[in-house]
């Protein structure tokens, strides 16, 4: 009887020990789809024993969820698909700064945030995709040359809801000032063949269709398109051009994560950082969304290279949003609805 | 409560701003959808209903209770689908193109993403609504009116024109009224047809400008409309108190037709239930051929675990306070009981991720203090109590959709006149008998529409639930739209299909009730 007990006694210690042991996790706040992370997260899990846990949303929605839960909020870490959204969450204070030498030598000085606060963990291109039937690249140099009376009826575009418009104005605000970037934005409107509508793809059909002759998109998208067998022959039949390659570069911007300020699991929210920017991560990433890779050496899909190399903006991406609400504003004043 | 706590909040410099540039556009942009669904979705609804209910002709049966069909199918999967077929490099837009070997610059094919392609998708999947409550009003009230009418004389359209719709105005009205507040409180559609409305204009604000104030004073605007819509439903629920003394429901006799229009009657009854339910469902099925198998997949069935279990949930818990608002309405009809009722009742007009971040924060809030006082008090760490939860979640959706259960709970309850509880007393009978015998059997047809309505709604709920769910927990709503916002369109059939596949079970039931009333029984 006593054995009984004794033994009973002892199994509950073990279990006790084992859940401790086993209750290793970190929570996660993803604005990045369920498919293009979740693959991730259980690599990361079968190889550390920690457990994930992951809540998708947008990311205005998850940033405002955090922000009403918190000290108490449960997430440990933030991932979403914008620099904009990075610097909103961090000008609410969401994020704590974090120290860690793999992610400052991995990653480029221009693609996290000054204060450690939040770190890119890949990069898109918004470029500019043409019909090489109708638009010769004589005529097309500088996302700047879009607001020449030439392209008159032209131009398709997504609407300036969309925060990858705002961010590529953003950067043109941060070079040109406010007023030529807004005069830009509004020239660049009246040129448009079609009101503001559809997201990338949809840019890139229209493209492919006839409907105009260039568009704004982001790189991932056209390689995504030209992986899927359903549209890859409407992709094919449009051509990348890097822009502004004689001067600033082509506007880059990230996905990226920071450690929230009321994170529980610190260490494990940085192990996952750390591995999210491992090579095989970010080769990861580079395969299945066609997404430039942050860490250098680590080569893009085979889709994205056959674009070509290009000279990347070096704008530090925290000055977009840093800019963004100015950049909204510049679209209402300019007409972009 | 939230929202109209920030109206009084110091405002900067972007309220002037909105106010100055695109304010105007999404006053404009509101009342024109709201106007053309209005009008389309009352023509299809009440059409349809004055057809079925009065003509003879082929396929009427079938097409009576057809035309819930498209209740099943979210707006946003509707505008998905008509996107992907009518799109300028769609199939329909390119066939013409290449059979007539047009000019793709000259050709004036109607833009699919625009004011106009939301008005259409938006009335086709809720016309049903007003459908359903004219259809009401013609099977219980109208047909001895009409029968008196035509033995009077009086041609077929004069009796529709002049009976017809007099009669039925309330329910009418009734029906625009959540046509209307449906389309204030749209997102998907029109966000994905890039139409600028109140409701997109307030989450460009609230996270383009990070300024939540100006937001939330675009919300109070909004707020405007809503109380405009509750008044213009309060005034047809007042209306219809005088046509509630009709006799018991007699079998109609309908109406004979030519051959001639008895088909194209038929024709034009098919049309809505053919393009809001038919060929986005035959679309979705083709998309999802080659991936059937991912039905039986754990994740999938996780997936409509989780969905149906919510909304049954959710449709059983929100009875509670809506059959308790329609109880407080009958035994105290006092003007502080009638306040109550309506600032309770307004969330359906409401945007769900307005709803959700104003649940958000107070929530957020309770919690932090909770948690507060109990590391004061005790060294106990509560956390978030309720923030994160279903709990969270469910009161989001009482808020979206206590006015759909008790606006049907209480046409329910109104068929009780308060003559028949009079005799009831009058003849000895207590309260319990009263309950047992007039009020439990009249009203278990309400009762099962109003649960079937809720969860039909929660089901395709999208934007709260995307915002206020816990942690590794998906719907088939959030699955479809991260598949079909990244224009995953294949990949999103098979989700889409089941909330369709699953709202389809409380239509055939609603439909089946209205059959029962039809018969007399009620």
């Amino acid at each position: 009887m006593l054995s009984n007990i004794k033994r009973l006694s002892w199994l509950l210690g073990l279990s006790v020990v084992l859940t401790t042991v086993n209750a290793a996790e970190v929570n996660v706040y993803s604005a990045r789809k369920e498919a293009l992370i979740r693959p991730l997260l259980d690599t990361f899990s079968e190889r550390t024993g920690i457990t994930v846990n992951l809540l998708t949303g947008k990311s205005n929605a998850l940033i405002q969820r955090m922000k009403a839960e918190g000290r108490n909020t449960p997430a440990d870490l933030m991932i979403t698909v914008d620099a904009g959204r990075l610097a909103f969450a961090s000008s609410l204070g969401l994020f704590q700064p974090l120290e860690s030498d793999t992610l400052a030598s991995r990653i480029p000085a221009s693609l996290r945030s000054p204060d450690n606060l939040w770190f890119g963990l890949s990069q898109r291109a918004r470029i500019i995709v043409y019909h090489p039937d109708r638009v010769s690249l004589d005529e097309l140099a500088d996302y700047e040359d879009l607001a020449d009376a030439a392209w008159a009826g032209r131009i398709c575009a997504r609407s300036s809801v969309n925060i990858y418009n705002q961010s590529l104005l953003a950067s043109i605000i941060e070079y040109a000032g406010t007023d030529d970037a807004t005069a830009w934005a509004k020239a660049v409107r009246e040129n448009m063949a079609r009101d503001p509508q559809g997201n990338d793809s949809a840019q890139i059909k229209a493209v492919a269709a006839g409907e105009c002759d260039v568009a704004l998109v982001n790189t991932y998208y056209l390689g995504g398109m030209l992986s899927n067998p359903e549209l890859r022959d409407t992709a094919a039949a449009v051509r990348v051009h890097f822009p502004n390659q004689s001067n600033r570069g082509a506007h880059v911007n990230i996905s990226g994560a920071g450690v929230t300020k009321y994170a529980k699991n610190v260490a494990e929210a940085r192990q996952l950082l750390e591995f999210l920017v491992s090579d095989d991560a970010q080769a990861w990433y580079a395969q299945t969304n066609h997404e430039y890779p942050v860490v250098e050496g680590v080569p893009p899909s085979d889709l994205v290279a056959s674009f070509g190399d290009f000279k990347r903006d070096a704008l530090n991406v925290s000055r977009l949003g840093a800019r963004n609400a100015e950049a909204v504003q510049a679209f209402d004043n300019a007409g972009w609805e | 409560m939230t929202v109209v706590g920030h109206v009084f909040a110091e405002g900067n410099g972007n309220w002037t701003h909105l106010a100055n540039t695109v304010l105007p556009g999404y006053v404009s942009n509101s009342l024109i959808l709201m106007v053309g669904v209005g009008t389309l979705s009352t023509v299809l609804g009440v059409g349809t209903a004055w057809c079925v209910s009065t003509l003879a002709f082929p396929a009427r049966k079938t097409l009576a209770w057809a035309q819930l069909l498209p209740l099943a199918v979210p707006s946003y999967i509707l505008a998905y689908c008509y996107t992907d077929l009518l799109e300028f490099a769609g199939p329909v837009q390119t066939t013409i193109r290449t059979l007539f070997d047009l000019d793709p610059r000259h050709f004036g094919f109607p833009e699919i993403r625009s004011l106009g392609g939301a008005i259409v998708v938006l009335s086709l999947v809720l016309y049903p609504y007003t459908y359903l409550l004219t259809r009401a009003a013609f099977n219980n009230r109208s047909i001895s009116a009409l029968e008196a009418g035509r033995t009077l004389g009086c041609s077929t359209v004069a009796v529709f024109w002049r009976v017809a719709l007099p009669l039925a105005r309330p329910a009418i009205l009734a029906g625009l009224a959540l046509v209307l507040m449906e389309t204030l409180a749209d997102f998907g559609a029109v966000e994905y047809f890039g139409v600028a409305t109140f409701t997109t204009g307030i989450f460009r604000t609230w996270f383009g400008l990070f300024d939540a104030t100006a937001a939330l004073q675009l919300s109070a605007v909004l707020l405007v409309f809503v109380v405009v819509l509750l008044a213009l439903e309060r005034y047809s629920r007042s209306q219809s108190r005088f046509h509630e003394t009709s006799e018991r429901v007699q079998n109609a006799n309908l109406i004979p037709l030519t051959k001639g229009t008895r088909w194209l009657v038929c024709l034009l009854c098919a049309l809505p239930v053919v393009l809001g339910f038919l060929i986005p469902a035959l679309q979705l099925v083709w998309h999802a051929s080659s991936r059937w198998a991912a039905l039986f997949e754990p994740e999938f069935i996780g997936l409509v675990l989780n969905s149906v279990s919510l909304a049954a949930t959710a449709a059983l818990v929100i009875l509670v306070p809506a059959a308790l608002l329609v109880m407080a309405q009958r035994s105290q009809p006092n003007r502080l009981v009638q306040s109550a009722i309506r600032f309770s009742t307004s969330g359906y007009a409401i945007p769900g991720t307005v709803v959700a971040l104003a649940v958000l924060i107070p929530f957020g809030a309770f919690d932090n203090a909770v948690d507060t006082a109990a590391t004061r008090l005790f060294g106990v760490n509560t956390g978030l109590l309720l923030s994160g939860t279903l709990f969270t979640l469910i009161f989001a959706y009482s808020v979206r959709f206590l006015t759909a259960a008790f606006n049907t709970l209480e046409s329910g309850l109104a068929q009780i006149k308060p003559s028949i509880e009079e005799s009831a007393y009058t003849l000895g009978a207590s309260k319990r008998r009263l309950l047992t015998a007039v009020y439990i059997p009249i009203m278990r047809g309400s009762v099962l529409t109003a649960i079937l309505i809720v969860f039909v709604d929660t089901l395709k709920e999208l934007p709260a639930t995307l915002v206020l769910r816990p942690f590794n927990f998906n719907t088939l709503a959030v699955k479809t739209y991260e598949l079909a916002s990244d224009e995953r369109l294949h990949e999103a059939a098979l989700p889409a299909l089941a909330i369709v596949a699953a709202g389809l079970i409380p239509v055939m039931l609603i439909s089946k009730g209205i059959q029962r009333t039809e018969r007399g029984v009620i």
